[in-house]
């Protein structure tokens, strides 16, 4: 029998993450004295400064709060503002912010499969030496990057902090030539994918489970990322406007970021929540690497979430293809953005974005100034389901040695993909 | 591969309060990556790296100064660096943190804060970089412009100080033959920001919104021409510059009205 065992570390500032965060834990033989992850990121106060914020500006602006995830922002933001005017858009430009969506989702995806996770898989502290040892994994993940972030820049003028979308639609549109080279470089990536799926398929990914409930938009006909209803693997939905009835947000001393609950104890969301709600309508290509990749649903497996993030760079290809397809088909309609007037109101966006849902709320006044800001950031809503997974892992793995306690741990957060700097402007209060 | 490392420049990425949307167009430089990787030699990257080391030569560091526990982060970066670069508009000028400068401080931490306002140590005023420690380069722009920092790594590695546009967004514009803003009825800072980043904004159909910072001397007077031809007070410009230059908008508030 082992003697008691105590266990005492932080890891500050954890790296290969967006933003700042730490990691405590303090355990004495199987018992979890302290366990949590402290998120120190500056509060940068986008919900004061941005009131008074003419609706022009207002997506622009909010982008700024995430350099990753700005693509998402400026979509949750002109639909919040489309809601409270009473603004209906074309369904050509629900079409280009998909597309837009679609190439923030791959480079988000991409960043994090290949330059965040793969050196914890391939036993390297960076991809920086992969490009070394690991030429071709390297050479694929520099091509799918390159083409999720010529895609955005294609649809939304930028990649990080979007030009083109506007409130009412889009300010320009891409040329056919442009569409056309966009169609032969996303089918040209299809082989690059599924060898990644090979790859991905032959690591070995830690083994843990804990049921816990996904939040996720979704629609019947469609995998959602753009719209839907906002729907838990409970079995409950709601709509927009109605996210509080659904979700609640709470606060906790050691973090800069709120947490939220639903129905249970906490709840998950980004790529793996959404598979988990909506394998079916995953395209076809998407499944096929899922099958490459043995990943099948209902997965409780968050370190999971990496592989169900490749399965989605694969729906967003094959749907951006179709999409593209569409638009060429058709032919650009204009007007690409509808004129509106501007009136007092309130109005909720929910979008799906690379790291799990998003909300805006906004007021505005009769001048069409913001008045009210309220954002959920999907890394606030993922944080207490981080912290109990964390506490049913540490048990199970307390025979290890610390550093491979450490790093399973950091690991397990890096699964999630948190994206701190955005979830931290919006923290409220510290319970004492 | 020794031999290669030794003279290679050993640099380091640092981030204060941002979006690390700068350091993410480092990322983005997928193309040129590998030739980067040739002549530097990346030490230090918390959002990309594990391993960390303190032997960096170049620091580029993206993010405002907002608290008081960066004050001796950022000087202890400035005493290892020999070359201190400022990434972006946050570090530069403040970008849109320095936006709660302008309002009533204790307004702000009430909005975010509730009855707990005291729970963030945060100082009262948002500052760039530049007003705690020295700084040798400034790259500009809400993010940086990928071959604008291409450019200024070469500069540094060939051991010159680069060069800053001295002409205005609007000239850039201009040379592309994009219909003017201004015409269209909106409100653009084009004619006193900074060019070098190809008029993005305005190439793509929005205003310019002044993420790269005034240049304050004589475009200010073509400023006032375009106030006066258009029929705009200054009421519709500094509503404007409070997106992205609230740190330096008294200043040019003068530098417009006292010549005017």
């Amino acid at each position: 029998m082992r003697g008691l065992r105590k266990i005492d570390f932080e890891v500050h500032y954890l790296t290969r993450v967006e933003g700042h965060a730490n990691i405590v834990l303090s355990a004495s033989d199987r018992t979890i004295k302290e366990l949590r992850l402290e998120i120190t990121e500056a509060p940068r106060f986008f919900e004061a400064f941005m009131r008074g914020t003419n609706y022009k500006d207002v997506a622009y602006v909010v982008s700024r709060v995430c350099g990753i995830c700005s693509i998402g922002h400026s979509n949750a933001s002109v639909k919040a503002t489309e809601a409270a005017f009473g603004v209906e858009v074309s369904e050509q430009t629900k079409l280009l912010r998909k597309l837009m969506m679609h190439g923030e989702n791959m480079q988000s995806h991409a960043l994090h499969v290949y330059f965040l996770a793969f050196p914890d898989f391939l036993g390297a502290p960076s991809v920086f030496p992969l490009m070394d040892s690991n030429p071709e994994v390297v050479k694929i993940a520099l091509k799918v990057k390159r083409l999720a972030n010529d895609l955005s820049d294609m649809f939304a003028g930028r990649t990080t902090h979007p030009i083109r979308n506007v409130p009412g639609g889009v300010t320009m549109v891409p040329s056919k030539d442009e569409m056309y080279d966009m169609k032969r470089r996303l089918y040209d990536a299809m082989p690059d994918i599924e060898t990644t799926a090979r790859l991905l398929s032959k690591v070995k990914i830690p083994e843990f489970e804990r049921k816990t409930e996904f939040i996720a938009l979704r629609k019947e006909d469609e995998y959602a990322i753009y719209d839907g209803r906002i729907t838990s693997s409970t079995g409950k939905s709601v709509d927009d406007s109605d996210y509080k009835a659904l979700i609640k947000e709470f606060v906790v001393p050691h973090s800069t970021a709120k947490h939220a609950r639903a129905s249970m104890d906490s709840y998950m969301v980004g790529a793996l929540a959404r598979c988990n709600l909506s394998f079916g309508n995953l395209s076809p290509f998407a499944r096929r690497i899922a099958d490459i990749c043995k990943f099948t649903v209902p997965n409780f497996n968050p370190f999971m979430n990496t592989v169900a993030q490749l399965v989605e760079i694969a729906h967003s290809l094959e749907d951006s293809i179709n999409i593209i397809d569409c638009l060429l088909d058709q032919g650009v309609e204009e007007p690409i953005r509808v004129e509106f007037d501007v009136k007092a109101g309130r109005g909720v966006g929910v979008v799906e974005v690379p790291r799990g849902i998003l909300f805006h709320e906004y007021e505005y006044d009769a001048e069409g100034r913001l008045v009210y800001v309220n954002l959920v950031i999907p890394t606030a809503q993922n944080l207490e389901n981080i912290e109990l997974d964390m506490k049913e892992l540490v048990p199970k793995i307390m025979d290890r040695s610390e550093e491979e306690i450490q790093h399973l741990l950091e690991m397990l957060v890096r699964a999630y993909d948190p994206c701190i700097s955005c979830s931290a402007h919006m923290v409220d209060v510290k319970i004492v | 591969m020794g031999r290669e490392t030794e003279r290679r420049v050993r640099v380091g990425f640092f981030d204060f309060a941002s979006c690390e949307g700068c350091q993410l167009q480092v990322l983005n430089l997928e193309n040129e990556l590998a030739e980067i990787l040739q002549h530097v030699e990346i030490v230090n990257f918390r959002e990309a790296m594990s391993e960390r080391m303190d032997n960096y030569v170049v620091a580029f560091v993206e993010g405002s100064i907002t608290r008081p526990s960066d004050i001796p982060r950022i000087k202890e970066i400035r005493e290892k660096a020999e070359i201190l670069v400022a990434l972006g508009a946050c570090a530069v000028d403040g970008c849109v943190n320095a936006n709660r400068n302008v309002l009533d401080v204790n307004d702000v931490r009430k909005t975010v804060y509730g009855d707990k306002a005291d729970y963030f140590d945060v100082f009262d005023r948002v500052v760039p970089v530049s007003e705690v420690v020295g700084v040798d380069y400034e790259v500009e722009g809400c993010p940086i412009d990928r071959d604008e920092f291409l450019t200024v790594l070469e500069s540094l590695l060939a051991g010159k100080k680069p060069h800053k546009a001295s002409y205005p967004v609007c000239l850039e514009c201009q040379i592309r033959e994009n219909v003017c803003m201004y015409d269209l009825g909106e409100v653009c800072l084009g004619p006193i920001i900074r060019g070098g980043c190809k008029a993005r904004c305005p190439s793509n159909g929005f205003v310019c919104n002044g993420c790269r910072g005034v240049i304050k001397d004589s475009n200010l007077d073509r400023m006032r021409e375009i106030m006066h031809e258009y029929g705009l007070k200054w009421s519709d410009i500094s509503k404007k510059l409070e997106l992205f230059n609230s740190w330096s908008l008294k200043e040019v508030e003068v530098g417009l009205l006292q010549r005017g």
